[in-house]
């Protein structure tokens, strides 16, 4: 045998060890805990005991969507950070990047995901698509097309949407923030 | 527990093997006792686990009896299926949907009872005679479910595994357990993969060398198609599965969880998928496609498990015995345009969550709280951390923000440590000015 081991065994010379802190749980509390978020961005924990489950609501001061207050729900699995966060809009919303049951076109959320990306760039990338949506990648392609084809008409459409109107037989949720 | 014993080595059998064993060479470490002290060794104490039982795991398992260990466990949570018949070769078409653990144990069993020339193939039947003189121990079931004392009585862990994720916890797992009062703690994992062609096998010494999280980023990231592409421009059929699998289902199905191990919802995709590949021309949507994308499968070659499996099992047999130099520690072997292979030593990583991480031994005062040892470990020189979060493996004792879980951990910081953790408990603390973390062994005086 390598060196490392003495030749003799002693099975019972180690005591049972506690469960220790996994990778994915460590992870998550350096992530959150070293946050750097705008005011516009604000994380809530349901269960405060829980960390791998949250939502995060933004408030976007500038463009179309300033006014509102869109909430997305995180969900951290146990593979964290080889696995990205699931995360989902859990409001009905008018956007080209969100379709209307609450997937999320982000990159960095699917394709382009990094274990060397942290929680802090999901959500900074999730601000900007309120800044600028992106009509090339659409998710909600008649929103999108309305945008690039008359863009007064599509922020006509956000403003009401955000509003909770019904538009072309959609109920939007209102989202206006108090 | 299935106990296969029994001892029929008969004369010659390791003639090749004893070869290596009877003298020592240039490459022989010093440690290594020529003769029958590394045999028995090999032979009567070395007691290795075998992490898989499937394409890897069954050429593992033949390769460890034929060079010569005898106690050997293996440990797996899947079942057969039929798909896997063509390269596992410890299992047949009536074995399908049973333990790949238990089968694997079983067949050399009953091999065994049975006279030579049965139904296997001579040259297989061979091999399974001489797998059979080996003990197996089999445990069906999550490795998760094995607790430290589990890990502690083997010498050696060698995974066949195709999980991340599990690969991930075995590493933690046995970085965890080395114990610097009891140089047995410290276990040696081989850790091989295979990939359609690529493969890699390394040897991770815990806490000496770089382990598997250090590695974690050299992964290829699964692939994964922007969901924008999925919904709105389909152009292959993996799109039309995953616009099935990952926007209808959950669409229809709501919280419902996919079990992709069930034919019923494979058959629901499956339908969805083809209907979306209808309205697109799209071609190559099969029931079978849509299950290799659903549970993320990689064609497996037999070649490429063979070669990977040799070379774990040859280390094994270098650390057990110290015959030679062991692996340094990385070997990659790429076979998609002819054969390439290399050998790197992978760097420890500072900031590994796992084995990068400090430990500190600190002893306090029963009656100390939170906020003192938050007060003590600022101050002391040593640590020198600003601004710490602190948590133990079951729950957050203070995180710093944000602030509403600052305030809904703030109350501990009033409490005494020895109602927050047991005697002997483990704190992690965080900080932007530690690397990744420190972990506090924490004893009340």
């Amino acid at each position: 045998m390598i060196k490392i081991w003495s030749m003799k065994k002693n099975e019972e010379a180690a005591g049972k060890k506690k469960p220790k802190t996994s990778a994915a749980q460590i992870r998550v509390q350096k992530d959150l805990t070293e946050l750097d978020l705008p005011s516009t961005m604000k994380t809530y924990f349901h269960d405060p005991a829980d960390l791998l489950n949250f939502t995060l609501t933004i408030t976007p001061d500038e463009g179309m969507y300033k006014g509102g207050a869109f909430n997305f729900s995180f969900a951290i699995n146990s593979n964290y950070p080889h696995d990205p966060p699931k995360v989902k809009c859990t409001q009905t919303i008018y956007h080209p990047n969100v379709d209307l049951e609450g997937n999320v076109c982000l990159n960095i959320l699917r394709e382009d995901w990094k274990p060397v990306l942290n929680l802090n760039a999901v959500m900074v990338g999730l601000q900007y698509l309120f800044l600028e949506p992106n009509t090339d990648d659409p998710l909600n392609k008649e929103a999108a097309q309305e945008m690039s084809k008359n863009r007064d008409e599509f922020v006509m459409h956000v403003k009401s949407s955000m509003r909770g109107a019904n538009i072309k037989g959609v109920q939007y949720t209102s989202v206006i923030s108090q | 527990m299935v106990n296969v014993q029994g001892n029929q080595d008969w004369e010659g059998r390791y003639y090749h093997i004893d070869q290596i064993l009877d003298a020592p060479g240039p490459r022989t470490d010093e440690g290594f006792m020529a003769g029958d002290d590394v045999k028995d060794f090999l032979r009567n104490q070395a007691k290795i686990l075998v992490i898989g039982a499937g394409g890897l795991g069954c050429e593992i398992l033949a390769n460890l009896a034929l060079t010569g260990f005898k106690d050997i466990h293996v440990i797996d949570m899947d079942t057969i299926d039929i798909s896997n018949l063509n390269r596992q070769f410890l299992f047949r078409q009536k074995d399908v949907g049973k333990s790949k653990a238990i089968v694997a144990a079983e067949f050399i069993m009953k091999t065994r009872a049975r006279s030579q020339g049965d139904a296997v193939s001579i040259g297989l039947a061979f091999l399974l005679q001489i797998i059979s003189s080996g003990e197996f121990l089999r445990y069906f079931g999550k490795i998760q479910d094995k607790d430290d004392d589990y890990y502690l009585q083997f010498n050696l862990v060698i995974c066949g595994l195709d999980s991340v994720e599990a690969r991930r916890w075995i590493n933690a797992t046995l970085v965890n357990l080395v114990d610097s009062e009891n140089p047995e703690s410290l276990k040696p994992l081989i850790d091989g993969g295979t990939e359609g062609f690529k493969g890699q096998a390394r040897v991770i010494l815990p806490t000496i060398t770089s382990c598997y999280e250090c590695s974690l980023d050299m992964l290829n990231k699964p692939t994964a198609f922007p969901i924008c592409t999925i919904a709105n421009t389909p152009r292959l059929p993996e799109h039309c599965i995953e616009w099935a699998s990952v926007l209808e289902w959950p669409r229809v199905h709501g919280d419902k969880k996919m079990d992709t191990d069930n034919p019923d919802d494979i058959s629901w995709l499956y339908a969805v998928a083809a209907s979306r590949a209808n309205e697109f021309n799209i071609e190559g949507v099969t029931w079978s496609l849509t299950q290799g994308v659903v549970k993320n499968i990689i064609p497996a070659i037999a070649s490429t498990n063979a070669i990977i499996a040799a070379s774990c099992c040859n280390e094994a047999f270098k650390i057990a015995t110290s015959s030679a130099a062991y692996l340094n520690n990385y070997f990659m072997l790429i076979g998609v345009e002819g054969v390439y292979s290399y050998t790197f030593e992978h760097e420890k990583k500072g900031n590994c969550p796992v084995c990068g991480g400090e430990s500190v031994s600190l002893s306090i005062s029963r009656e100390m709280v939170l906020e003192e040892l938050i007060e003590l470990l600022t101050e002391r020189q040593d640590i020198q951390i600003k601004n710490p979060s602190l948590s133990t493996p079951t729950k957050q004792l203070y995180l710093r923000a944000p602030l509403q879980l600052e305030e809904a951990t703030r109350p501990n910081l009033l409490k005494k440590m020895s109602e927050l953790i047991p005697d002997g408990g483990e704190v992690t603390v965080t900080a932007g000015t530690l690397p990744f973390s420190l972990s506090l062994d924490i004893s009340f005086t």
